[in-house]
C-alpha cells in the first residue's frame, strides 16, 4: 500500500496566527507557537510528522503562507 | 496553550519541485495582506490569483477594486487594476470592457459597495449583460468603517449601528442580491460560494474559473458571491467566525449555483 | 477648407467628437444636451467603431468614463447642470488619478431642477474644482457653434497633454442654436496607448494600477504638490482669450461664451454712441487670463462684467485687476438672457451717469 509523506514550509513572518489551518488539518500536525514574529503575531508550527500533504492547511490559509509537498512512498 | 511546544523535525528531502502540491500563486504580489487575521478577503484574493495563474491570463485581465476593505486589492493582485469610487465598480468595469472587449474584466466588491451604494450600477450592468465577472464578498457588515450594519446583515445580527440586533421593522431586511440579479436575461451565471472550509475553498475557486471561462465565451454577466467572515467586526475569533458562517450565514444565504448558462 | 454644414451646437459637438477619433462616449439624457447622445446613436459606431452607451445615470456615465479613460482611450461625456452636479464625485477621482477625458456642460438655469433655458450659473463649479479636494479642470468656453467643433479637438489634445479632465462650458443657447460650421476631416482612432494605461499587464513589465487613494498623508501631499505644479504650468502655457478695441479703450466689457457674443453687439452700439469701449472674452476660464485684465486695469476707467448668473466670473476679474480699476457686474439669472440694449443701458447708468 502506498503511503503519502507530507511536509510544509511556513512563511512565519507573514503568518497572522489566525489558526484556521489548525482546525483544517485532519492529522493535527499544526499548533500555535508561543513565540511571536516581527509583526507581533504568534505563528503556526508543525508539532508532529503525520502530515500527508493534503494541502487543506494551505487552502484555508488566508495569507498564503504555507507551501505543501507530498511524496508517495510505495511500501515493499 | 503550552509554553513549550515541541516542533517537529523538518524533512527537507520531501520538499522537492516534483513533490510540490501547493505554493502561493506567482500572480499574488509579495506585499503582505493588510487584512485582519483569518479574513476571507485574503483567501478569495489568493484563489482568484491562482485561477488567473492557471489560466495564464495575467497579461489580459483588468480588475476594479472600489471602496471597502478590499480597496487595496491592487496591492496584492499582480494584474492591471483600477481603484474605483464607492459603489461604482460595475460602471468602471463597463467602461473598461466596452473599450477592450477582448480582455478579461472583473470587479471585486463588498456587500456595502455592491448591495447598498452601488445597487443601481450593479443591476444595470447585469441587465445590459456586460460580459464581466463580479466577485461579491458578502460578510454581512461594513468592515472598513469598523462594523456598521450592511444591507446583507442578518435579522437580529449585531453591528455598531444595530447594537440591539438588526430590527427588520425599522432597518429593513437582509438583501439577497444574487437571487435578485439572477433572473435578469443579461445574466449568464450566478453562484454563491464560501471559503470557510477547505472543501468550500476548492468549490469557490472552481466557480471563479468557471465564470472566467463563461466570459471568454462571451456569455454575459457573471456574479460569484462569496459568503465570508469578518472576525474583527463580528467580535469573534476566526474559528468562531467560520462557525458562525456555517450555522447562521449559510442558513439564510444558501450555497450553490443560482443560475447557470443553458447548454446549447 | 473642411466640409461646411449648417448645424445645431449639440450636433456639431457630437460630429466633432466622432471626427476627433473619440473611442467612447457614455452619457445620459438631459435637456438641453440630449441631441448629443441622439446624434451619436445614429451611426457613430458604424462610422468609426467608437463605443456609444446610454448609461443608467450621470453617476454611472462618469464612472464608465473613468474606466475607459484609465485604459488610455479618448473618452467624452456631456450633460447639463444637474447631471454635471451628479458627476462631481467621479470628476474628483478622475482629476486625482490624472485621467484624460473631455466633458461638456450645456448649462441650464439653476439652482435645483431650475429651468431648461440657457445659463452661466455653473461657472464656480467648473473653474474652482466642483467636487471635493484641491483640483482643477481645464475649462473652455465656446461662444459659437464653430467653437463647439474646434474645442472638441483642442480639449482632447489638452486632456492628453496634461492628463487632466477638460470641460467645455457651453450653455443651452450655444447647444441649441444653428450656425454654419466648418468641420475638420476624420481623424484616425488611437491604436497605441500610454504606458500608464491599464490594458493588461505587459509581459516582463510591472503591472499598472490607477488610483486616487494614498492613505499616507505624506504621499497624498506629494500628489497634491504634483497636481498644483501641473495647474501652474497650465496657467503659464494654456491661457486663451480674445480681445477687441483694447488700444483706445476707456472702458471694457467682459463676458464669456454667449455673454461675450451679446457684449460684442453692445460694444458696437456703445462705440456708435461715442464711448471708447473694448471687449475681453476669456476662452479658457481655467486658466483664467489674469494678465490681460491686469494690463488694461491701469489704462481704463472701468470694467463691466456681463454674465448669465449672479456674478461669478466677476470675482476672477476683480482678483486679476487687484483694485486698480472699477469693476461692475450686470447680468440676468435663471435662464434669462440679457439683451445688448440692456447692457448699454446699464453701462451708461453705472459708468456715465454714475448711478451706481
Amino acid at each position: 500500500m502506498a503511503k503519502a509523506l507530507g511536509e510544509i514550509i511556513i512563511d512565519i513572518e507573514k503568518c497572522k496566527g489566525c489558526s484556521l489551518c489548525i482546525d483544517a488539518c485532519p492529522e493535527e500536525v499544526l499548533s500555535l507557537t508561543n513565540k511571536i514574529n516581527k509583526k507581533g503575531y504568534q505563528y503556526i508550527v508543525t508539532v508532529n510528522s503525520n502530515c500527508t500533504g493534503c494541502a487543506n492547511c494551505a487552502l484555508i490559509c488566508p495569507d498564503a503562507v504555507i507551501t505543501v509537498y507530498r511524496k508517495i512512498e510505495k511500501s515493499a | 496553550m503550552s509554553n513549550n511546544i515541541e516542533t517537529a523535525k523538518f524533512r527537507p528531502e520531501i520538499c522537492t519541485d516534483e513533490n510540490l502540491v501547493y505554493r502561493k500563486p506567482s500572480t499574488l504580489l509579495p506585499e503582505p495582506f493588510h487584512y485582519c487575521p483569518g479574513c476571507g478577503h485574503s483567501t478569495v484574493h489568493k484563489i482568484f490569483m491562482e485561477v488567473v495563474e492557471e489560466m495564464g491570463i495575467e497579461n489580459e485581465i483588468i480588475g476594479v477594486a472600489p471602496v471597502g476593505c478590499s480597496v487595496f486589492a491592487y496591492h496584492y493582485m499582480g494584474v492591471d487594476m483600477q481603484q474605483a469610487a464607492h459603489g461604482r465598480a460595475c460602471a468602471v468595469a463597463t467602461g473598461i470592457k466596452r473599450v477592450q472587449p477582448d480582455k478579461y474584466v472583473f470587479s471585486y466588491q463588498g456587500d456595502g459597495d455592491l448591495a447598498a451604494i452601488g445597487t443601481g450600477e450593479t443591476i444595470h450592468a447585469a441587465n445590459r449583460g456586460e460580459n464581466i465577472l463580479v466577485i461579491f464578498i458578502n460578510n454581512g457588515i461594513y468592515g472598513m468603517t469598523s462594523g456598521q450594519m450592511a444591507p446583507t446583515t442578518l435579522e437580529g445580527m449585531v453591528s455598531t449601528t444595530s447594537p440591539h440586533g438588526r430590527d427588520v421593522k425599522t432597518q429593513g431586511y437582509p438583501l439577497k442580491m444574487s437571487e435578485f440579479i439572477a433572473p435578469l436575461p443579461g445574466v449568464a451565471y450566478v453562484t454563491r460560494q464560501s471559503v470557510h472550509k477547505p472543501a468550500n475553498v476548492r468549490k469557490a475557486k472552481k466557480a471563479l474559473r468557471q465564470a472566467l471561462e463563461y466570459q471568454k465565451q462571451g456569455l454575459g454577466f457573471c456574479l460569484v458571491e462569496i459568503v465570508t467572515n469578518c472576525p474583527s467586526n463580528w467580535r469573534m475569533t476566526p474559528a468562531q467566525a467560520n462557525q458562525y458562517i456555517e450555522e447562521k450565514m449559510l442558513a439564510f444565504y444558501k450555497l450553490g449555483d443560482i443560475k447557470v448558462p443553458e447548454v446549447k | 477648407m473642411g466640409e461646411i454644414k449648417l448645424m445645431k451646437g449639440n450636433e456639431a459637438l457630437a460630429e466633432a467628437m466622432i471626427r476627433a477619433g473619440c473611442d467612447a462616449y457614455f452619457g445620459y439624457p438631459i435637456t438641453p444636451q440630449s441631441e448629443v447622445l441622439e446624434y451619436l446613436s445614429k451611426d457613430a459606431t458604424q462610422r468609426t467603431g467608437m463605443v456609444v452607451l446610454q448609461a443608467e445615470s450621470e453617476v454611472a456615465a462618469i464612472n464608465m468614463i473613468y474606466g475607459a479613460a484609465a485604459c488610455g482611450r479618448r473618452v467624452m461625456t456631456t450633460s447639463s447642470s444637474p447631471g454635471i452636479s451628479l458627476m462631481q464625485e467621479g470628476l474628483s477621482y478622475i482629476a486625482s488619478a490624472e485621467l484624460p477625458c473631455v466633458l461638456t456642460n450645456v448649462v441650464r438655469g439653476g439652482p435645483g431642477l431650475g429651468t431648461i433655458q440657457p445659463s452661466q450659473a455653473d461657472y464656480f463649479q467648473a473653474v474652482k474644482g466642483g467636487g471635493h479636494g484641491d483640483y482643477r479642470l481645464i475649462v473652455l468656453a465656446p461662444s459659437s457653434v464653430q467653437e463647439m467643433v474646434d474645442f472638441v479637438r483642442l480639449s482632447f489634445d489638452l486632456a492628453e497633454k496634461y492628463r487632466n479632465p477638460v470641460m467645455i462650458l457651453a450653455d443651452g443657447a450655444i447647444g441649441q442654436m444653428m450656425e454654419k460650421v466648418e468641420l475638420f476631416d476624420q481623424m484616425p482612432r488611437k491604436t497605441e496607448f500610454p504606458d500608464w494605461a491599464t490594458t493588461g499587464k505587459p509581459k516582463d513589465k510591472e503591472r499598472r494600477y490607477i488610483t486616487s487613494l494614498h492613505i499616507q498623508p505624506e504621499k497624498m501631499e506629494e500628489i497634491n504638490k504634483h497636481l498644483q505644479a501641473k495647474y501652474k504650468q497650465i496657467e503659464k502655457d494654456e491661457v486663451r482669450y480674445e480681445a477687441f478695441n483694447l488700444d483706445d479703450a476707456e472702458y471694457i466689457l467682459t463676458g464669456y461664451g454667449l455673454g461675450a457674443r451679446i457684449c460684442r453687439k453692445a460694444m458696437d452700439i456703445l462705440r456708435e454712441k461715442g464711448y471708447k469701449v473694448g471687449l475681453i472674452r476669456p476662452i479658457t476660464l481655467f486658466p483664467f487670463p489674469k494678465k490681460v485684465y491686469k494690463e488694461v486695469a491701469d489704462k481704463v476707467k472701468g470694467i463691466l462684467d456681463v454674465e448669465m448668473n449672479s456674478g461669478q466670473m466677476v470675482e476672477d476679474v476683480k482678483l486679476s485687476v487687484c483694485g486698480k480699476t472699477r469693476v461692475e457686474y450686470y447680468g440676468r439669472m435663471g435662464g434669462m438672457i440679457p439683451s445688448p440694449e440692456e447692457i448699454v443701458e446699464n453701462f451708461e447708468k453705472l459708468f456715465i451717469k454714475g448711478e451706481a
